[in-house]
């Protein structure tokens, strides 16, 4: 079975996110990691390779330092790497959005041919949710989302269970080629080891850059203009009149101001 | 650490990621649980024993990773760094050393497969006696040769991990001091295979657990004609203090590591705690009394860093490193101490309670000042040895 797993670097979960000085994104000046549900996607890949043979490819989408999430891709047990490199202007500024990136993702991939394309359910920057779902469909290929186990089903089929609201599941079989994003939690991840980290530097790490692939950040159709940071505020509001009158106005402000009944 | 406060955060970035997501597994809970069991951290233990971080300086002819002394220093600051103390396991890089530089191919063969690959652990250290601290020359266990054994009687002192280890590195007198030329002479190093804990007893050797101010397990161990064979014996006999010596410039040096990892978490917690605790309407850290001591203490931590860099550099490219590492430790463990003391006083009341893990890091880099050599016994290293003043003790 041959993998693609789509991983994307974002800052890190409790980063102390600070704007920049437009406020069109945060300030690099964080520490980064490889985004929550695609690490989970890259175990749920290792694992069907190692129990039903195959080749992990990793690749991402990014500046240079987004390849430090294939590094560790690579040193858990990928294959080989792909690092659209997006350019020094990607850092800092707002991140491709769900359709630039699942485009140049099948421009990049055109020409090879993989069983599974694998996600992250979301990330968690951006938390679109449909670069898979896109990719999905600018591929031709059938997807399934919130993906929480997968295995072969016979010839170019899988069978994959989704969750869906209130405790409930979904059983689907599919055929393959599919694209799947990856529930987070489904699986324990692996550490990479030493030794790991050593052969990874002798592993294929591909670059190319979006211009290569005839993709550009222009391709963004959703823009973003001006981020704000929710503003903490705390007041406190007398209500006067009758027991009656100020019951009534405690339960107008509970409901309508604070939406807790 | 999330705003990066370390300049040479990309170092090594593999390594460090590596680390950093193992030792993020194991969070402040599971390091209050362990210490209120007293325990030892096992599973904490075996994940890095599993990843191979503890055998990084086994070069990779014996199975291990082969890392330079700055790579390994890494390892040891990101555990630090996270949360956790290296002190569970550090030695198994440290003792390594002596077997690596001074075992004949023999032993490196019989036991350096084994503990790259976890099966084997070499985790203690004997050498410190109640009697003989600094003064390694002065110490009373003697190894008797008989036939093709050694027997070993003595005290040792402060020997840790020894429940948590298969092989113990041990010094002892061979010849009397009063009969050789030098004090330094006379003594030797043996690899014991230690017996399992219900044999020891017979096998002429028991130990005590010493309670202490960390949670750290350390046993105060007697000998009496404990056989070991002849062929264990490291180096040659009575050239022992030689191939001991040898290994601490690397242990000062991962030692100093250590202390910039704990720095780094200290301020890290305090520059978070200052940002985030409004009092009287701001950030405590708006105030210049609050401030000031962080960034003191960052300023010195980095100056401690570039001088641990530094001494790694001259071991690994084999130049002389004694001044570098003994400097390294003593102005990383100074600047550690210091984030400590800021730390705990940027939170007040709340640094003591035990959910904030900061008292247990403070009372852990407080023993940096202390061992594995004492911030004094660095001092008159170098006024001795490297300002030419004369000899003070």
């Amino acid at each position: 079975m041959k993998i693609l797993v789509c991983l994307k670097q974002v800052p890190a979960k409790d980063a102390p996110l600070k704007l920049n000085q437009a406020a069109t994104w945060i300030r690099e000046d964080v520490s980064f990691e490889t985004n929550e549900p695609d690490a989970f996607a890259l175990e749920a890949a290792l694992r069907l390779k190692e129990a039903h043979g195959g080749e992990v490819v990793a690749l991402t989408l990014g500046p240079a330092r987004a390849a430090q999430v294939l590094r560790e891709a690579l040193a858990k047990g990928a294959d080989r790497a792909i690092h659209l490199d997006a350019g020094e202007a990607a850092a800092g500024a707002p991140p491709l959005d769900a359709f630039a990136i699942a485009e140049a993702v099948s421009r990049a991939i055109a020409g090879e041919s993989y069983d599974l394309i694998l996600t992250g359910l979301q990330s968690d920057d951006a938390g679109y949710g449909q670069t898979g779902v896109i990719l999905a469909e600018l591929l031709g290929a059938p997807h399934a989302t919130i993906i929480m186990q997968v295995e072969p089903a016979g010839e170019r089929r899988i069978k994959v269970k989704r969750e869906l609201e209130s405790g409930n599941f979904q059983f689907v079989e599919m055929p393959t080629p599919a694209v799947l994003t990856i529930q987070s939690g489904i699986n324990k991840l692996r550490y990479a080891t030493l030794m790991g980290i050593k052969q990874a530097k002798n592993k294929p790490l591909a670059r190319m850059t979006l211009e290569e692939i005839g993709a550009s950040a222009g391709l963004n159709r959703q823009l973003v203009h001006r981020l704000f940071v929710p503003s903490k505020s705390k007041g406190t509001t007398l209500i006067s009149g009758s027991a009656k009158e100020q019951a009534a106005a405690l339960v107008a402000h509970l409901r309508n101001d604070a939406h807790v009944i | 650490m999330q705003a990066e406060l370390n300049p040479r955060a990309g170092l090594h970035a593999d390594i460090r990621a590596a680390v950093r997501e193992l030792c993020g597994t194991f969070g402040g809970a599971y390091w209050q649980e362990v210490e209120a069991a007293g325990g030892y951290p096992e599973a904490f233990v075996a994940a890095l024993t599993g990843a191979g971080w503890l055998t990084a300086l086994i070069p990779e002819a014996y199975g291990g990773g082969g890392l330079t002394l700055e790579e390994a220093s890494v390892i040891l600051e990101e555990i630090n760094r996270s949360g956790a103390n290296s002190g569970a396991c550090h030695a198994q890089m440290y003792t390594m050393g002596t077997l690596l530089r001074h075992g004949t191919e023999a032993q490196k063969q019989r036991w350096l497969p084994p503990l790259a690959r976890g099966e084997l652990r070499l985790q203690s250290f004997a050498v410190t006696e109640p009697t003989a601290g600094t003064d390694t020359t002065r110490i009373r266990t003697v190894a008797q040769r008989e036939g093709d054994r050694y027997l070993i009687s003595g005290q040792k002192v402060w020997t840790s991990r020894l429940p948590h280890t298969d092989l113990l590195l041990l010094l002892a007198r061979t010849t009397p001091l009063e009969a050789v030329r030098k004090r330094g002479e006379g003594l030797s190093v043996f690899l014991l295979e230690l017996p399992p804990a219900a044999e020891r007893e017979a096998a002429g050797m028991s130990a005590r657990p010493i309670r202490n101010m960390v949670n750290h397990e350390t046993s105060e161990v007697f000998f009496e004609r404990f056989a070991v064979p002849a062929e264990n014996l490291i180096g040659t006999e009575g050239q022992g203090l030689r191939c001991i010596l040898d290994g601490m410039n690397a242990e000062r040096i991962l030692i100093a590591a250590e202390c910039i990892g704990d720095g780094f978490w200290f301020l890290e917690r305090a520059r978070r705690y200052a940002c985030e605790r409004v009092v009287f309407e701001r950030p405590i850290g708006q105030n210049q009394g609050v401030q000031f001591p962080i960034a003191r203490a960052y300023a010195n931590l980095l100056a401690a860093d570039l001088m641990r860099y530094d001494a790694a550099a001259r071991f690994d490219a084999g130049q002389s490193a004694g001044a570098a590492a003994n400097t390294a430790k003593l102005l990383a463990a100074d600047a550690s101490w210091e984030c400590a003391n800021v730390c705990l006083q940027t939170h007040g009341g709340f640094g003591f309670a035990a959910e904030y893990d900061i008292e247990r890091k403070f009372r852990e880099t407080r023993l940096y000042q202390v061992a594995p050599i004492s911030t004094n016994l660095i001092l008159a290293y170098l006024a001795e040895h490297v300002l030419g003043l004369p000899r003070s003790y």
